[in-house]
């Protein structure tokens, strides 16, 4: 039915023009139940968005114009400078720990080895168990004082003034989150990192085992290179993930103590919904965006660079 | 590390030599089996720490060392959860959302993809790269006029918000998108001059599959939506309309010293994901190889 058709025998003879009238109204209906969802809810907002970062509004009263007062408010507010470094910093951590705790993951279970596919199933587990539910987990697991991690901690010799404060301490907290994302992600990489090395063709491994290889040059000659695109795009997915990240801050530290977790989800979130500053919080947002968009385009333009 | 190609066990002899060579230990192997069953634990202690804890009296919780399996195990906790939160409520709640988000998200989603992946029109491309550009685009960026639009339609403290802002996502139309485009061609070509629809090539052809595709996008949106936080908490202010997350946050909140229960909900809270995704996970990873979700 489409134009392309090498050998059209339209049982009906229809005129050119009617059928592609009709192979359009099929075409559109195809794709209008989506798409009048999709531009409603997701690009009608997201045009607003760009709109109310130069507006003032409380959700209420009526909407002023602000021009650039919501971008000068960004170098006076000191929780937002907090919230910018604290989220790059997530992000420079969590984005390589991640990215090689899966490829060590994948490896270990591309093995043929007994119970692999159990072994798989739990290591993906953390990824598709409710944040809320393994977050309280982990909130008693790292309790300094009478916590399990502590205790054991402490019965291996570690002293008492030395242990962790874990996500009640400034300096430990944003590590409790880090250690806690890998945790919980590292799993969902893990199968995009399986499944790029099924893709990888197994006359490579059998012609270097001819030629003597061992297992590290084959790992590095082989493996590494020919996984070089699953990298790619699992450092671009990871990096804007960790832009993103805010429940499991909401749930262990509520960007505490002080400031030292806050990140810019938390702080859009607060500017938001308790102070009910609409424009101000949208120009965080626009931050945000322009953030992810730049390093985006940067891995891009680097993978390109590389090739 | 080794490789696959390494197994030796793999082709048992017909005929049975003396082998030159003593047997010897595959260090290899046993540093892999070592490995594994270490990540294993890391991975799965927390889950059974929680299981343990949701069978013991407040006051045992923590007790050290760790008794992993409770001498009287307390299946009260299991009982009292229910009444003391509604939280067969918030299960059903959960339940229900999840089910309507999903199944429009697999039938909106599959549609505009076969449309996208086989289909030519004009602005095709243009249509799909509005898509594409909103997948990088992180929720956070529009969520407040989102809300204000739900709220202008009147869906504030409705579950209905939540199924507008979850079930047409750019997320799913590019996954089964993917996935058609490895269908050949050719199939549609036949079916059109067997006189087939379009609509019945959707249903009769390209449905039947992308089995793998589905149970992927059935997944990845059973799993965001049932543990999806910061939506409901957002959206739902009245205790009757709250999801099970947002519900077992409240408990937390007004019993936070009840640790056996708070365990206890938090296992109900996993179960119903377990179980979804134990009964498609052998589609999950051809899944994600056919749908180029491996970039």
């Amino acid at each position: 039915m489409t134009e392309t058709t090498l050998s059209p025998a339209p049982k009906v003879p229809m005129s050119r023009r009617a059928r592609k009238r009709r192979n359009l109204i099929v075409a559109y209906s195809f794709i209008a139940p989506n798409f009048m969802g999709f531009a409603l809810f997701t690009l009608g907002p997201i045009f607003f968005a760009l709109v109310l970062a130069f507006m003032h509004w409380d959700g209420s009263t009526e909407m002023t114009y602000a021009g650039l007062d919501n971008f000068w408010k960004l170098f006076e507010d000191r929780a937002f400078q907090s919230a910018f470094w604290n989220t790059i910093i997530y992000t420079v951590f969590v984005v390589p720990l991640t990215l090689v705790c899966s490829l060590g993951l994948a490896i270990l279970l591309n093995q043929k080895i007994f119970g692999r596919d159990f072994f798989r199933t739990v290591a993906f587990f953390p990824y598709v168990a409710s944040l809320v539910a393994v977050a309280v987990v982990w909130n008693m697991l790292l309790n300094p004082d009478f916590g399990p991690v502590n205790m054991v901690l402490y019965s291996l010799g570690v002293d008492p003034k030395n242990l962790p404060g874990w996500a009640a301490d400034k300096d430990w907290a944003m590590v409790t989150i880090i250690l806690f994302s890998v945790w919980k992600s590292m799993g969902y990489f893990m199968v995009i990192y399986l499944a790029g090395l099924q893709g990888i063709p197994a006359e490579l491994y059998e012609a270097a085992d001819i030629d003597g290889a061992n297992s590290w040059q084959k790992l590095t000659r082989i493996t590494l290179p020919q996984l070089a695109p699953t990298t790619f795009f699992v450092s671009v997915m990871l990096t804007i993930q960790s832009f993103k990240v805010f429940d499991q801050i909401f749930m262990l530290t509520q960007g505490g103590p002080g400031t030292s977790t806050l990140v810019l989800v938390y702080h859009i979130y607060n500017e938001a919904f308790i102070s009910w500053d609409l424009g101000y919080s949208s120009m965080v947002a626009l931050v945000l965006f322009l953030l992810v968009l730049v390093i985006t385009l940067a891995q891009f333009w680097l993978s390109e660079e590389k090739d | 590390m080794t490789m696959v190609t390494e197994q030796s066990n793999s082709t048992p002899a017909p005929v049975r030599y003396k082998r030159p060579r003593k047997r010897r230990i595959n260090w290899g192997l046993v540093a892999t089996y070592v490995a594994v069953i270490l990540v294993t634990l890391t991975m799965l202690a927390p889950f059974i720490w929680m299981l343990s804890a949701s069978l013991k009296l407040d006051r045992d919780v923590f007790a050290f060392p760790i008794e992993w399996i409770p001498d009287a195990p307390r299946w009260q906790n299991y009982v009292e959860i229910w009444t003391k939160i509604p939280l067969g409520l918030f299960v059903y709640n959960t339940a229900k959302l999840t089910i309507i988000v999903t199944v429009l998200q697999l039938l909106t989603s599959s549609f505009a993809a076969y449309a996208f992946a086989k289909l030519r029109f004009p602005y095709r491309n243009v249509l799909f790269l509005a898509y594409i550009a909103t997948i990088a685009m992180p929720w956070q960026v529009y969520m407040v006029p989102q809300f204000i639009l739900m709220r202008e339609l009147g869906l504030s403290n409705t579950h209905m918000a939540l199924i507008c802002l979850q079930a047409f996502t750019a997320f799913g139309v590019f996954l089964m998108r993917q996935f058609y485009m490895s269908i050949p061609d050719e199939l549609c070509e036949a079916a059109r001059i067997d006189g087939m629809s379009e609509y019945g090539i959707w249903w009769r052809i390209m449905l039947p599959l992308s089995m793998p595709a589905l149970s992927t996008l059935t997944i990845f949106t059973f799993v965001n939506t049932w543990n999806d936080f910061l939506g409901p908490l957002i959206y739902l202010t009245k205790t009757e309309l709250k999801t099970i997350q947002v519900g077992i946050r409240l408990f937390i909140n007004q019993y936070s010293a009840e640790y056996g229960l708070i365990m206890a909900a938090s296992v109900v809270a996993l179960i119903p994901v377990l179980i979804v995704f134990l009964a498609l996970q052998r589609f999950f990873v051809e899944g994600i190889a056919s749908t180029g979700l491996k970039g």
